[in-house]
């Protein structure tokens, strides 16, 4: 059982009398690319907020890489190697892409306030040593030409991508990942599932997607689980849970309405 | 690499505080203009200039805190003040009335920062847990205890009305603040402040600047623009902020213990809400988040009251003293509000951000589009 990387069982959340999470357990393997899906208000990302510490559960246990993680920090769980990037981004607006992706790497980096002021032998090789991985980060993802640029500034597309950057620069064992295709066109949801595939191939990180592009999902994924007002309903290969029918009943039925919507809003640029 | 300045071949050197030479050599020539000034200048000028490195040196603390690390502080009077007394007590002559150990400046000086900043990580802990207005409230608490200590506690402080003398500036036996004489060169006590000053600006300048270019000051901003996601990503907000408020106390306290020696003197009363309020707006003016635009900012204010009794000079209807439409000391506080309203909308990267546009604009010159 514990020989999972991450075993989430019987977890429990509620807010003043809403359920978000309602005794959902699952698990993940090394390397693996799980999924999670299900409308609007299921619970997804209530699920990320439990496995980054910034909720607390009010019952079950989650455990990663053999350790429970309910109650720890968030930057404690950061340093056991969960990374996540947001659905509504969250990357630091005021500092460049290199910038963002450096502070990836903060919590690998060691030198001290007092280090850092004389910035001088070991304190400047490591912001050297460091700068090389975010660089290999920034080609592996094509961004070069936007390293220098304020992330504020940036294409919606593209500041999507950064804020996968930041999550690989952390070098994560698992990497959760909120609706990384929303709002995205056609050729950037292929460009977004093809860094997914790399990360997994070359990498060999494990991942959870949360995302509404079904297509997506049923293509890349490895194993999918299914919510539905917090609670599990399905969960299985994308095959089968395509053909169950408690899922096309909970779930399928609004699928083209979603990417529609959220295509505007990437048009328009009022997303935030 | 000539003539393709942005190209770098090395990661080190994209990272510098210089990143080519063409900027290196204008720092150093501006650097000496600055430094054989006073062999011209007038002696008043001169300690008003050495006033304004020091509040620089004070500015930087409070952007380090403000700016960079987008905690909002009104407390930053209250660490002057520790500094001040901190380093009196340390550098300063003992009578039977009051503590001074009498220390040299080079035990004094950092002394007084390491007390500040003492106080300022003990405080830090409670301050984290707020942000915003409840935290800007908590800060200016601290300056009203601040004002009840230094007034209570006259062992250190003389008490109020009465006062004390400040820290000796004395280096190894070489007296400061007498005129004395360098290799048959002559040079006033004004002369010597106004080089102690300069040189103990660019020492925290430098060593500000590598906090904010390295993985600290990159923590700083994480916490400043997105706070949960800086969490997610393994940067405990509780210790950044500690350390930056520390940081922070350490340079006000620096800045505090000099700015006492060179003014030679201050009250219980000085450091107040107003204080505070003053380094604020010389970190808005200046540019939030910039070490060069801190010292551009605390050098504005520092020289404004004594441009505007220029002005008055020369203006009819601006009158030293109480006669006249508007005294100069009116005008400099309309000045100083309309100032920071000014900056808040139109320019809010300060006057930084107004030098770079300059800067950008002759870089380009004369093609200006
Ligand atoms: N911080 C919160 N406070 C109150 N209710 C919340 C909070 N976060 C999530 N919820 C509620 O929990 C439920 C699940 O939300 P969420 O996990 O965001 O869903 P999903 O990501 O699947 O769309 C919703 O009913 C939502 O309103
Ligand atoms: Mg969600």
């Amino acid at each position: 059982m514990s020989d999972h990387l991450l075993q989430f069982n019987e977890v429990r959340l509620s807010f003043a009398g809403v359920t978000a999470i309602d005794g959902v357990g699952f698990h993940v393997d090394d390397g693996e690319l799980f999924a999670i899906i299900g409308p609007n208000g299921a619970g997804k990302t209530s699920i990320f907020n439990c496995l980054n510490g910034v909720y607390h559960p009010q019952g079950g246990s989650i455990l990663f890489d053999g350790a429970e993680i309910v109650g720890m920090k968030p930057h404690r769980i950061a340093e056991l190697g969960i990374a996540r990037t947001f659905q509504n981004i969250e990357l630091f607006t005021n500092l460049t892409v290199l910038d963002n992706i450096l502070l990836g790497r903060n919590l690998r980096m060691k030198s001290g306030v007092l280090a850092s002021a004389l910035y001088w032998g070991r304190a400047q090789k490591e912001e050297t040593e460091h700068r090389r991985r975010a660089e290999e980060i920034i080609d592996f993802l094509e961004i070069e030409a936007y390293r220098k640029s304020l992330v504020g500034m940036l294409p919606y597309g593209i500041q999507k991508r950064v804020e996968l950057g930041r999550a690989l620069a952390m070098d994560p064992k698992l990497l959760l990942l909120d609706e990384p295709a929303a709002g995205m066109n056609l050729e950037e949801t292929e460009d977004m599932a093809r860094f997914i595939l790399d990360i997994q191939e070359e990498l060999g990180i494990a991942m959870i997607l949360v995302e509404h592009d079904m297509g997506l999902v049923m293509d890349i994924a490895d194993r999918v689980m299914v919510l539905d007002f917090g609670e599990k309903i399905a969960e299985g290969v994308p095959a089968d849970v395509q053909r169950n029918p408690d899922v096309i009943k909970a779930y399928l039925g609004e699928e083209f309405e979603l990417p529609g919507d959220e295509a505007f809003v990437a048009e328009t640029g009022e997303e935030e | 690499m000539r003539g393709r300045p942005s190209l770098f071949t090395r990661y080190e050197a994209d990272g510098a505080i210089f990143p080519n030479n063409a900027q290196r050599v204008w720092f150093v020539v501006g650097l000496i203009a600055v430094a054989v000034l006073p062999i011209w200048l007038p002696r008043d000028w001169m300690i008003l200039i050495a006033t304004a490195f020091i509040a620089s040196v004070g500015v930087i603390g409070l952007n380090l805190i403000t700016g960079y690390a987008g905690q909002v502080s009104l407390g930053h009077a209250f660490f002057l003040g520790i500094g001040a007394y901190a380093g009196a007590a340390f550098g300063g002559a003992a009578t039977d009335k009051l503590t001074g150990l009498g220390l040299d400046i080079l035990i004094w000086l950092p002394a007084a920062g390491l007390t500040a900043g003492l106080v300022g990580a003990i405080i830090a802990p409670i301050a984290v847990r707020l942000k915003g207005l409840y935290l800007a409230f908590l800060t200016l608490g601290l300056v009203f205890l601040g004002e009840h200590i230094f007034r209570e506690w006259d062992s250190v402080t003389g008490g109020p009305g009465i006062g004390r003398e400040p820290a000796q500036l004395s280096l190894f036996g070489w007296r400061f603040d007498i005129d004395g004489s360098i290799g048959g060169f002559d040079v006033t006590r004004e002369q010597q402040i106004y080089w102690l000053g300069l040189v103990v600006l660019i020492i925290m300048g430098f060593l500000a600047k590598n906090i904010v270019r390295s993985r600290i000051g990159r923590a700083f901003a994480a916490i400043r623009d997105r706070d949960i996601a800086a969490e997610v990503m393994g940067i405990g907000l509780t210790r950044y902020k500690v350390l930056a408020f520390a940081v922070s106390s350490f340079y006000a306290g620096v800045a505090g213990a000099l700015l006492f020696t060179v003014t030679g003197f201050v009250t219980t009363a000085s450091f107040n809400l107003l204080l505070s309020i003053n380094y604020v707006a010389m970190v808005v003016i200046g540019g939030a988040a910039s070490i060069a635009g801190s010292i551009m900012g605390a050098a504005f204010l520092t020289l404004l009251p004594r441009m505007i009794d220029a002005a008055g000079d020369v203006l009819p209807f601006l009158e030293v003293g109480s006669q006249g439409i508007l005294s100069t000391s009116q005008l400099e506080r309309v000045i100083f509000g309309v100032l920071i309203i000014a900056f808040l909308i139109f320019e809010p990267m300060g006057l930084y951000g107004i030098w770079i546009r300059i800067r950008n604009y002759w870089k380009a010159w004369p093609f200006s589009y």
